[in-house]
C-alpha cells in the first residue's frame, strides 16, 4: 500500500498528537484541524479520531458530522447546536451565528470512515458483543492506519474470540508490510484463521506476475503456503462437522416422524398414510398456540413452543383416533385397503386445512432463544433451532422408551406388535391397546410437527413428503424396534446429508432408496429383527 | 389335451361379454369417429374435439385401470408405482412426438426447444434413433417392462409384499419423478414435452389423427380385456390367484410364486406404458407430475371403486371416477380432493367388490336365490389375525395381565 507523504505525515503527526495526549481530556484543537482542510486530509481525520480512542469528546464529534451538524468558521472546527455554536474540541460555546458556519458535507466515502472511526472507537466498549463486532467490522477493511489501534486494543483484550480476530486483521494488514519478518509473522499468524477471504489473500502471494513472485522471499511463501494447508484442514473440518450435524437434524425429524409409524405399524400391521398430516395437525396446533400467546400473552410469546407441546400431542393424537375409531377399526386384516382408506383421510385432511388457514404458508416465528447458532467457521453455522430440535427428539424418544418399557400399556402394546392372537388370548384387550396406541403414535407425529414448525415452511400440504421417508426408516429399522428406528433414522439422515454434498439432493434420493431396495433383499426384517416365530399368510 | 389358442381365447369370455365388446368396438371404431371427423361442425351429433380427447384420454385411463386391476385384483399386489410406468411410456413416445416438430419449434432448431433453451449442443445418447417410428414403438414396450422386470424380480425374489411393496413402488416413483423434475436429466425439467406437431408426418391436431388415437386406444382396450380374461380365465390365471390368497401353500406345493408374480407384474407395466403412449398425444403434454403418487395411487381407487378381481369393474370404475373428476373439476375444484378422499374411505369400508360387487349382489337379491353369495373380495386377502380380537372388557380384571404386571 503505497500512501502519499504528505497524507502520511499528517496521518503520523495526528496520531502522535493522540498518542501523547490523554485520551480522557477535551480533543486537541489541532488534531480537528484535517476537518477543515482537504477530502482527504478530512478523511484521515475521522479515522484517526476513533483510532486514537478519545472517548466521548470524539463519539460527540462523529455524531455531530453525521447529523450535519459539523462545519467549519474561522479556520475552527464548530459544531451547531440550534441557535449557539461551540467549539466542536472543547465543548466552549462561541460568539458565532449559526449562519456563518460551512458545513461540511457528508458523502459515502466520509460514513465509509465513520464507521470505521465509530467500529474503533467501540473496541474500547464494556460490552463484549459490542466489541467482537466492531473487531470483526474492522477486520473486514483494515489499513496501515489501524494498525496502532489494533496492537493497543489487543494489549487490553481478555477475550480469546476478540483476540483471535484482532490478531487477523492486524496480520492481514502486516502481510503488506515492506518488512520481510513482519510479513512471515503475519503468514503465519493468518494459518489460524478458517474464513475463505484469508486464503485466498495468503494464495495472492503465491502467484507469479511475469516472472517475479508477488511475494519476494521464499521463506514468506513457504510460511503461506502452509497456512493456507492449515485453514484448507480447519474449513473441511468445519465442514464436515457442519455436514454431519445437519445430517443428524434431518435424522431427528425423520425419527421424530418414524417413532409414531413404528408404533403404529408394528401394533395393527396398517401403514398409515395420513401420518403426514398428523406432522400438518401438530404443527397447525403450534401455530395456534402462538396465536394465542400473541394475543394474550404477549409477554411470554417466547415461551409458546414450550406451551405447544402438550396441545400439538393432544390435537394429533385425538385426530388419530378419530380415524382409527371411525375408519381403521372397520378395516382390520385389509391392509392394502386401510392404505388407500387413509390416503382418502390425508386428502381430505390437506383440503381441510386449506379451507381453514388458507392455501398459503402461515407464518411461525422462532422463538428468541432459537434463533441465531453457534458458528464453527466462516459460512458454517449450527442453528439454535436445529439444536433444540436434537434435544427434543432425544427428549420424545426417551418419553416413548419409559412408555413402552416401563408400563403397562407398553408392554400390551409390545406384546400386540409381537403376537395379536397370543396377546388376545392371554387377556390383553387389543381393541383398546389399538386405539391407545394410535393415540401416542398420532401424537408423536404430532410433535414432529412441532419440530418441524421451526425449520420448515408450515402449510396444507407440508406432510406429504413424510410418509414414505418415515416408512424407510420403519422398513430399515425393523418393525416394533425402538433402537431400530432410532439408528435408521440417524444413518439414512447423515447419509443423505453426505450424499447431498457429494451428488446433489435428488440423485441423494435415489441413491438411499436404491440402497433400502437393496438392503431389503439381504435383510428383510430390518437391522433388528424381533426374535420369534412367524409363519405369514 | 390341447385346444387351439384361438378357441382358448374365445371360451374365456361369455357370449354376453363378446356382444358387448363388439357393440363398444362399433361404437369407438365407426361411430365416434365419424361423428367427429365425417359429420360437419353444426351437426347436432357432431363430437367436438374437446369431447373427444376427453373420451380418449378416459379410454387411456381404463387400460391403465384393466393393467392395474390385472396385477391388485388377481394377484394381491397393490401397486403405488403404475404412474410411473405410464409416464414412461409416455415420455417414450413423446421423444418421437419432439423429434416430428422437426424445426418448427420456437428456436427453429433441430434440438427440442428445451435443449436449446439449456444451450445443448447435441442430442444425449438415450435420445438416440427417437425420429424412428418403430424404434420409438420398441422403447414404449420395453422400457416400462424393463423398468418392472427389474424391480420386480429384486422385490419378489426377497419375498417384499403387501403394504412393504406398496411403499416401495411408491418411493420408486418419487425417485423416479424427481429425476425427471431435473433439467439435466434430459427430458424437459418440469415442463417436460409439450407442443408437439404431427405424427408420422400427419398433422396431430387433424380430426382424422384424433379419431385414429380415438380408435386406437379403444383397440388397446379391447385387446387389454380380452387378453386379460384370456389370462386370468387360464391355468395361469389360478395359480396366480392361489398365490394371492396364500403365498405360502401355494410354495409348499413347489410352485415358484416369483415367475407368476413377475409375469403378470411386467406385463401389466407394458400396458400402461402403452396407454401413456397413447395418452400424450391426445392430451398434448406429458410432464413429471404424472408420475406424482397422488396419481398412481387415484389408479387404485379407480379399481376400488369398479371392483377389483373383475376386468369390468376396472373399466368401469375408471370411467365413473374420472367422469366423475372432469365434472367436479369444472363445477366444484374445491370440492374434489374431499370428494376423492370420501370416495377412498367409502368405498373401502362399504363397497369392498366396488360397484360390480354391489351389481351382483342387487341381483343376486332381486332373484332371491340364496344358494351361491358371492365371496367378497374383501374377504380373501383377510388374515387370521383379524379373527383374534377377544371379547375381553377390562384389562384391570384379568388375572393373566395382573400377574404379567408383577
Amino acid at each position: 500500500m503505497r500512501l502519499p507523504l504528505p497524507r502520511l505525515l499528517c496521518a503520523c503527526a495526528l496520531l502522535l498528537a493522540f498518542l501523547v495526549a490523554p485520551a480522557r481530556a477535551a480533543l486537541d484543537e489541532a488534531s480537528l484541524a484535517g476537518l477543515a482542510g482537504d477530502f482527504q486530509s478530512r478523511l484521515d481525520t475521522i479515522e484517526a479520531l476513533g483510532v486514537a480512542g478519545g472517548g466521548d469528546e470524539a463519539r460527540r464529534v462523529l455524531d455531530a458530522l453525521e447529523a450535519g451538524a459539523l462545519g467549519v468558521a474561522d479556520g475552527r472546527v464548530v459544531i451547531v447546536q440550534g441557535e449557539s455554536v461551540v467549539a466542536a474540541a472543547n465543548g466552549e460555546t462561541l460568539d458565532l451565528a449559526a449562519s456563518a458556519v460551512e458545513p461540511l458535507t457528508v458523502n459515502n466515502r466520509v460514513r465509509r470512515a465513520l464507521g470505521t472511526a465509530r467500529a474503533a472507537l467501540a473496541l474500547s466498549a464494556a460490552d463484549r458483543a459490542e466489541r467482537l463486532a466492531a473487531a470483526r467490522t474492522l477486520a473486514d477493511n483494515a489499513g496501515q492506519s489501524l494498525l496502532p489501534l489494533f496492537e493497543r486494543a489487543l494489549a487490553g483484550e481478555a477475550d480469546d474470540e476478540i483476540r483471535g480476530v484482532l490478531a487477523r486483521a492486524a496480520a492481514r494488514v502486516n502481510l503488506a508490510s515492506a518488512d520481510p519478518a513482519k510479513r512471515l509473522k503475519a503468514a503465519g499468524a493468518l494459518g489460524e484463521s478458517s474464513d475463505p477471504a484469508v486464503k485466498a489473500l495468503l494464495a495472492a502471494l503465491l502467484e507469479k506476475k511475469g516472472d517475479a513472485w508477488v511475494e519476494p522471499s521464499s521463506e514468506v511463501r513457504a510460511a503461506a503456503d502452509m497456512a493456507i494447508h492449515a485453514i484448507d484442514r480447519r474449513i473441511a473440518t468445519a465442514e464436515t462437522v457442519g455436514t454431519l450435524f445437519s445430517g443428524l437434524s434431518l435424522g431427528s425429524i425423520l425419527l421424530l416422524a418414524a417413532l409414531g409409524l413404528a408404533i403404529t405399524y408394528g401394533v395393527m400391521g396398517v401403514i398409515n398414510m395420513a401420518h403426514g398430516e398428523l406432522l400438518m395437525v401438530g404443527a397447525y396446533a403450534t401455530f395456534l398456540v402462538q396465536g394465542v400467546f400473541r394475543s394474550y400473552l404477549p409477554a411470554w410469546v417466547d415461551g409458546y413452543v414450550v406451551a405447544a407441546i402438550p396441545v400439538a400431542f393432544l390435537a394429533a393424537a385425538l385426530v388419530g383416533v378419530a380415524m382409527e375409531r371411525l375408519v381403521l377399526r372397520h378395516l382390520y386384516g385389509r391392509p392394502l385397503e386401510s392404505l388407500l382408506a387413509t390416503w382418502g383421510l390425508s386428502l381430505v385432511l390437506i383440503q381441510a386445512a386449506r379451507v381453514v388457514f388458507g392455501p398459503q404458508n402461515v407464518e411461525l416465528a422462532n422463538p428468541a432463544w432459537m434463533s441465531g447458532g453457534i458458528e464453527l467457521a466462516a459460512g458454517v453455522v449450527l442453528p439454535w433451532n436445529r439444536i433444540v430440535i436434537v434435544g427434543f427428539a432425544v427428549f420424545v424418544l426417551v418419553l416413548i422408551w419409559l412408555t413402552m418399557q416401563k408400563t403397562r400399556l407398553g408392554m400390551f402394546v409390545r406384546a400386540v406388535t409381537q403376537n395379536r392372537a397370543m396377546a388376545g388370548c392371554v387377556g390383553v384387550p387389543t381393541a383398546r391397546v389399538d386405539t391407545l396406541a394410535f393415540a401416542i403414535g398420532s401424537g408423536v407425529a404430532g410433535l414432529g410437527g412441532l419440530a418441524l414448525s421451526q425449520i420448515a415452511n408450515v402449510g396444507p400440504a407440508m406432510g406429504t413428503g413424510y410418509i414414505v421417508d418415515a416408512f424407510m426408516v420403519v422398513v430399515l429399522g425393523g418393525v416394533g424396534q425402538l433402537a431400530g428406528a432410532v439408528w435408521a433414522a440417524l444413518g439414512l439422515g447423515i447419509v443423505a446429508k453426505f450424499l447431498e454434498g457429494w451428488a446433489g439432493a435428488v440423485i441423494a434420493k435415489i441413491l438411499v432408496l436404491v440402497f433400502i431396495i437393496v438392503f431389503i433383499q439381504k435383510r428383510p426384517q430390518g437391522i433388528f429383527a424381533l426374535k420369534g416365530r412367524f409363519a405369514d399368510s | 389335451m390341447r385346444t387351439p389358442l384361438t378357441l382358448r381365447i374365445l371360451q374365456s369370455t361369455p357370449r354376453a361379454g363378446w356382444i358387448a365388446l363388439a357393440i363398444f368396438a362399433a361404437l369407438a371404431w365407426i361411430a365416434v369417429p365419424v361423428a367427429h371427423a365425417v359429420l360437419p361442425d353444426t351437426h347436432p351429433l357432431h363430437l367436438s374435439a374437446y369431447t373427444v380427447s376427453l373420451l380418449g384420454k378416459i379410454l387411456c385411463y381404463m387400460v391403465v385401470a384393466v393393467a392395474m386391476d390385472l396385477i391388485w385384483g388377481y394377484a394381491g399386489i397393490l401397486s403405488l408405482g403404475h404412474g410411473l410406468f405410464f409416464a414412461l411410456g409416455g415420455y417414450a413416445f413423446g421423444m418421437y412426438l419432439m423429434r416430428q416438430i422437426g424445426r418448427d419449434g420456437s428456436y427453429q432448431s433441430d434440438l427440442p426447444d428445451f435443449m436449446v433453451f439449456l444451450d445443448w449442443k447435441e442430442l444425449p445418447w438415450y435420445w438416440a434413433g427417437s425420429d424412428s417410428f418403430l424404434w420409438t414403438l420398441l422403447l414404449v414396450v420395453a422400457v416400462p417392462g424393463l423398468v418392472a422386470f427389474v424391480f420386480g424380480w429384486f422385490a419378489f425374489r426377497s419375498r417384499i409384499k403387501g403394504v412393504y411393496f406398496s411403499i416401495i413402488t411408491q418411493a420408486l416413483t418419487y425417485a423416479a419423478m424427481l429425476l425427471f423434475f431435473r433439467n439435466e436429466t434430459g427430458f424437459g425439467g418440469n415442463n417436460g414435452f409439450t407442443d408437439f406437431k404431427r405424427i408420422l408426418g400427419y398433422a396431430i391436431t387433424s380430426p382424422e389423427m384424433r379419431a385414429t388415437l380415438f380408435a386406437l386406444s379403444a383397440a388397446l382396450l379391447v385387446a387389454s380385456l380380452v387378453l386379460g380374461r384370456y389370462l386370468v380365465t387360464s391355468r395361469f390365471g389360478r395359480v396366480l390367484a392361489a398365490i394371492r390368497d396364500a403365498e405360502s401353500r401355494v410354495m409348499f406345493i413347489g410352485y415358484n410364486p416369483l415367475h407368476y408374480k413377475l409375469f403378470m407384474w411386467t406385463l401389466s407395466a407394458v400396458l400402461c406404458g402403452l396407454a401413456g403412449a397413447l395418452y400424450v398425444p391426445q392430451v398434448g403434454i406429458i410432464n413429471p407430475s404424472e408420475m406424482s403418487a397422488a396419481n398412481s395411487i387415484e389408479i387404485a381407487v379407480w379399481v376400488a371403486v369398479g371392483g377389483r378381481g373383475t376386468l369390468v369393474g376396472a373399466v368401469l370404475g375408471a370411467g365413473i371416477v374420472n367422469l366423475a373428476k372432469s365434472w367436479f373439476t369444472m363445477s366444484f375444484p374445491e370440492y374434489w380432493p374431499f370428494f376423492l378422499g370420501f370416495l377412498f374411505i367409502a368405498v373401502t369400508l362399504y363397497l369392498p367388490d366396488g360397484v360390480v360387487g354391489l351389481w351382483r349382489r342387487l341381483c343376486a337379491r332381486k332373484a332371491a336365490v340364496p344358494d351361491a353369495p358371492p365371496v367378497p373380495a374383501a374377504r380373501r386377502d383377510a388374515r387370521p389375525v383379524s379373527a383374534a380380537r377377544p371379547p375381553v372388557k377390562d384389562p384391570s380384571d384379568l388375572p393373566a395381565a395382573k400377574g404379567a404386571e408383577a
